[in-house]
């Protein structure tokens, strides 16, 4: 049996990632509260959301602890996500020029 | 060649589970329930993808405007109109819960079963908490007229995407409440003291993929 690796880590780490954690969430409250619109608004969601779910993963979920063949298995496959969304982009607007054209609205 | 018992030599079920359990140990140093649970939520990954995917689809090919959710989820409180208030909320109470997730977490390992059950429990209320701001919510469109097949503020798919990701999202965040619960009580009473607190980290990582999901949810269907 292999010894288990124990997930103990100080306290201190999880209190720094959660107080970030807060303040990057209302980070992107403030993005709708200030109204900012446009190119602004979306690259700051998607930044503020990469950055929330990059530490819940890695610190709270402990993956950056993890041995690399976990990491890999998990994180790897989700790359193909990437492909889906660029396909169904392409459908979307496809769809949406079929309906100008032939329904005219 | 009866009395050769290892795997390769059993044939049906036998075999079948042989050939899968072998002494093969690709993740070294991580408990068996632990990459189940991490695989599980790849899996759980690509279920909301497709959500999210989907809502993306619909929204992009919508003749009709889709809805401002600012305005949608805004409420009115303290004689102050506040532009999606109870989301932000919402989103708070969830991080908040994880936080003291990741704390019963730490608390087991170090076989701290009071703190780490306590945790746990108080995890579960905030779930329940947001579970029940979700239900208001849901109310709240409801009275409102909106529809999975249809909603008076434009476009029809802003029902059938809200509905959909929103409510197997809750549904997740149930089930969560109910399995902290379960865990807390069993470790409360001591079920864990020979196997050892992992079953803490493995319910750790179901709550924080609820709040993963929810992290997006709430940047593309309620900031976009």
């Amino acid at each position: 049996m292999e010894q288990v690796q124990v997930q103990q880590h100080p306290l201190s780490i999880y209190f720094k990632i959660w107080t970030l954690l807060f303040i990057l969430s209302g980070l992107s409250y403030m993005v709708d509260y200030l109204q900012f619109q446009g190119y602004l608004r979306w690259s700051l969601i998607i930044i503020f959301m990469l950055l929330k779910a990059g530490l819940i993963v890695a610190v709270f979920m402990h993956m950056v602890w993890e041995r690399l063949a976990i990491i890999y298995a998990v994180l790897v496959p989700t790359l193909a996500i990437m492909v889906f969304i660029a396909l169904m982009a392409l459908e979307a607007d496809y769809t949406f020029l079929s309906r100008l054209i032939y329904f005219g609205r | 060649m009866s009395s050769d018992t290892t795997a390769a030599s059993q044939k049906g079920f036998a075999g079948l589970a042989g050939d899968w359990a072998s002494d093969k140990d690709a993740f070294k140093g991580v408990p068996w329930g632990k990459a189940m649970m991490w695989i599980f939520l790849l899996s759980d990954t690509f279920i909301f993808s497709c959500f999210l995917i989907g809502y993306m689809t619909v929204r992009m090919s919508a003749t009709d405007p889709w809805p401002n959710t600012s305005e949608v989820f805004a409420l009115e409180m303290f004689g102050h109109h506040i532009p999606l208030v109870l989301i932000a909320i919402m989103t708070f109470i969830l991080i908040t819960s994880s936080g003291t997730m990741a704390l019963a977490v730490n608390y087991g390992y170090r076989r701290d079963k009071k703190r780490a059950a306590i945790l746990m429990l108080i995890t579960a209320l905030f779930g329940a908490s947001f579970v029940g701001m979700q239900a208001f919510e849901w109310t709240k469109l409801i009275e409102e007229g909106v529809r999975p097949w249809a909603n008076p503020m434009g476009a029809a798919q802003f029902g059938s995407c809200f509905f959909m990701i929103t409510g197997f999202h809750g549904l997740h965040v149930s089930i969560g409440v109910i399995y902290l619960l379960i865990v807390a009580i069993k470790v409360l009473k001591g079920h864990y003291d020979k196997k050892g607190y992992e079953i803490v980290e493995i319910t750790g990582l179901y709550w924080h993929f609820v709040d993963l999901v929810w992290v997006f949810i709430f940047a593309f269907f309620y900031l976009w």
